[in-house]
């Protein structure tokens, strides 16, 4: 028996969907400060980086990507079946991200642009978030992630701890870095309706905050329209902007509706 | 063990220690090959069929999700692409900073595939895991590395993984003097590192074999090794402008596998960093051919596992002219005035127009082109974007028709590991699904 087999850390496997594998880089990027997470934890899968495969039960599943076609959905219910816990990562995973703009469009029409006519051979079903397929424990927002954050979910989920997503929108982080604020320049910018915790990366670099972490639950619908009317925007220009992350929100909205009937 | 009545079936799923998901199906019957494929499984992204509607100063934002891996050379393809659509030149200032992304782009790439992707095989482990204990300095060193490539990476553009301040025009921000001092100190902190791993690349046997086959990659008629602008030009003599790539490229659908396939003068070609370092090789950087010649590695090589020498030719490489361009802009200094503002359309301050526009770049694992068509308002009405490991797929499909009669009395999982390793050497990344399809096996 290997050492692997009789060790009783927690067992912890990396999955990836649709998605551009950005996440799971941010993990290596994470240096040596990566051994002394390993040290705690037995990664038993993660395909891009091991040949290593796990027969059983995990005690956590992170989960990369978004749910894009029947296969996918299939394995995301098989992998949450053998999950004790399941932490969905990246944009992608827990909020459809940049694969949701699929969503905009007719299905069989985007299908066919880019692959013409045999496009049916080959399956595809409309973007969703894994938290739309199956129960999701843990989420951690970005595209990609904030790897100091992914690290406090990490954590919270060996520990059994509950993890609370910050609720402010990324304007209060940005005011603390004192950017220059966007509007001022003359650009619109998604920051306050976007979810804080990524310490306001993109404007800290001279770019606009895209919304890649997801809504704040109640955004301040009179601040929005101040800053609407303020600096003269149009609506379209602001909604085409949320549609680049935050697509498969719609779906949730529907399926809520539906619920409601 | 007679080969003529040799069966064998060898179906990998979901390949590992790769970008993206892709199976190997081998079947032998009666010591005759009646399969042999490499199929990519990955689900359909559709990002060409997403981009329509979207500004074209949106275009490398989006297109950079394509890859994480290299993401900075979509970003960089990308921008190309929308500055050739909107007849914007870049300042030679601008150029220089590309540069030295890519060469970031480069070592950061390069460096996770020698160590964490590649070495495993050689040195006889399923992953990177295990070597922890058993290889713990060299792990070590890898993640080190893999941190200093990523942190400059960090300094120059906000991150490596989605690079934030490079967009169409120029840089939303540039480095400071104290910026290009710690750049520099990051690089040179690496030379150790560096050592320890030539030391390493010439410890390791990389398996025996040969095919001939046509190289393709950037050419240009400059003395630089050309990596962000140049030609298309291939071993065989085929040269094309950028904008022709469809030329260059060729795609096609072929019954055997639902991925697009690609050619040019023979039935496939190889990119990446062997084909550039086989049509490249006068132009490394001198400490590059250093290397190169201390390896006994020599243009044309036609051994394909090689690639991953070719991938260590070209750290030296990378991190010489990173080096080199930093100091270059440290002696003359940065115009912080061509510091730009995102949402340039917003403030109409660069004029859109109908047009098309095509980049060609060459990114770690081979000639990335973007090709997009906006009308009047900069709106993409038309996107395409062939990836480097597109074009390989049918290079490894004929590598695995002239390796596998030459093996087959090996051990089945030696065949496995030898086939495994020979889709790895191509460092492929799949999950840039523009073009992949979802494959269902026919038993
Ligand atoms: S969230 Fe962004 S970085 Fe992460 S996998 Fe998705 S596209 Fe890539
Ligand atoms: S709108 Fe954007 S730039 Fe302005 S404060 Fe908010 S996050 Fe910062
Ligand atoms: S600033 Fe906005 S787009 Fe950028 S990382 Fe933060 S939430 Fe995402």
């Amino acid at each position: 028996m290997t050492k692997a087999n009789v060790s009783t850390k927690p067992k912890v496997a990396f999955f990836d969907f649709a998605c551009c594998e950005g996440c799971q880089l941010q993990v290596a990027n994470l240096g040596e400060a990566l051994l002394d997470i390993l040290g705690a934890i037995d990664v038993v899968e993660f395909r891009e980086v091991m040949s290593e495969k796990w027969d059983k039960d995990y005690d956590v599943a992170i989960i990369e990507g978004s749910i894009t076609d029947h296969h996918a959905e299939e394995r995301i219910k098989k992998i949450r079946a053998r999950s004790k816990v399941l932490i969905a990562y990246g944009a992608c995973a827990s909020i459809g991200g940049v694969n949701g703009m699929k969503n905009s469009f007719a299905l069989d029409e985007i299908r066919q642009s880019v692959y013409g006519k045999d496009y049916k051979l080959f399956d595809s079903t409309p973007t969703r978030a894994v938290g739309q397929v199956v129960k999701v424990d843990y989420t951690v927002n970005g595209c990609p992630i904030y790897p100091p954050e992914l690290i406090e979910v990490i954590k919270c989920a060996l520990r059994g701890l509950p993890y609370t997503v910050p609720d402010n929108p990324v304007c209060s982080e940005c005011k603390l870095n004192e950017n220059v604020c966007m509007y001022e320049r003359g650009v619109a910018c998604l920051g306050p309706w976007t979810k804080a915790g990524c310490n306001s990366w993109c404007v800290n670099n001279g770019n606009i905050c895209y919304g890649c972490r997801g809504l704040v639950k109640h955004p301040a619908s009179g601040a929005a329209e101040e800053v609407i009317s303020k600096y003269n925007l149009k609506p379209e220009l602001i909604k085409n902007k949320f549609d680049m992350y935050n697509k498969c929100g719609e779906a949730d909205a529907a399926l809520s509706a539906k619920g409601r009937k | 063990m007679a080969t003529e009545n040799k069966d064998l079936d060898i179906k990998v799923e979901y390949l590992t220690r790769v970008e993206g998901h892709g199976n190997i199906v081998v079947n032998v019957k009666n010591g005759k090959i009646e399969k042999c494929e490499f199929h990519v499984v990955e689900s359909p992204r559709l990002f060409e069929g997403m981009l329509r509607g979207r500004s074209i100063f949106e275009a490398q934002h989006i297109t950079s999700r394509i890859c994480g891996i290299c993401s900075c050379g979509h970003s960089l393809a990308s921008i190309q692409a929308a500055e050739d659509a909107l007849g914007v030149v870049p300042t030679v200032q601008t150029v220089k900073l590309r540069k030295l992304l890519l060469d970031y782009e480069f070592l950061d790439s390069h460096i996770l595939h020698f160590y964490l992707l590649a070495a495993p095989d050689i040195l006889g482990a399923p992953s990177f895991v295990p070597l922890v204990e058993t290889h713990n300095a060299m792990i070590r060193r890898a993640l080190r590395m893999k941190k200093a490539a990523n942190d400059v990476c960090d300094i120059l553009v906000g991150r490596h993984v989605h690079p934030i301040s490079a967009i169409v025009g120029g840089f939303t921000k540039l480095p400071r003097p104290k910026d290009l001092s710690a750049m520099l100190n990051i690089l040179e902190g690496m030379k150790t590192d560096l050592a320890d791993t030539l030391k390493l690349a010439a410890s390791l046997k990389f398996p025996d074999f040969r095919r001939e086959t046509e190289y393709v990659a950037l050419v240009s008629d400059d003395g630089e090794y050309p990596l962000l602008a140049g030609d298309i030009g291939s071993t065989d003599g085929k040269r094309f402008k950028k904008a022709d790539y469809k030329k260059a490229t060729n795609e096609f659908i072929d019954p055997r596998s639902s991925a697009k396939f690609t050619k040019l003068s023979r039935d496939s070609f190889f990119v990446g960093a062997l084909a550039r370092f086989n049509l490249n090789y006068d132009k490394l950087h001198p400490e590059a051919k250093k290397v190169a010649e201390s390896l006994d590695f020599k243009p044309v090589c036609h051994n394909p596992y090689l690639n991953t020498v070719a991938q260590v030719v070209e750290i030296v490489h990378c991190w010489h002219h990173a080096v080199e361009l930093i100091k270059d802009l440290k002696k003359n200094g940065l115009d912080y005035e061509e510091e730009i503002t995102v949402g340039l359309n917003e403030k109409g301050a660069i004029p859109v127009r109908a047009g098309s526009g095509v980049g060609s770049v060459e990114v770690p694992r081979g000639i990335l082109h973007h090709h997009y068509e906006t009308d009047a308002a900069g709106m993409i009405k038309r996107a395409d974007c062939i990836i480097p490991t597109n074009q390989n797929i049918n290079n490894i499909e004929y590598d695995f028709q002239k390796l596998l009669p030459e093996i087959i009395t090996l051990p089945k999982d030696t065949i496995r590991l030898r086939l495994e390793m020979l889709v790895r050497a191509y460092d492929p990344c799949i999950s840039c699904s523009a073009h992949y399809l979802d494959v269902k096996f026919v038993e």
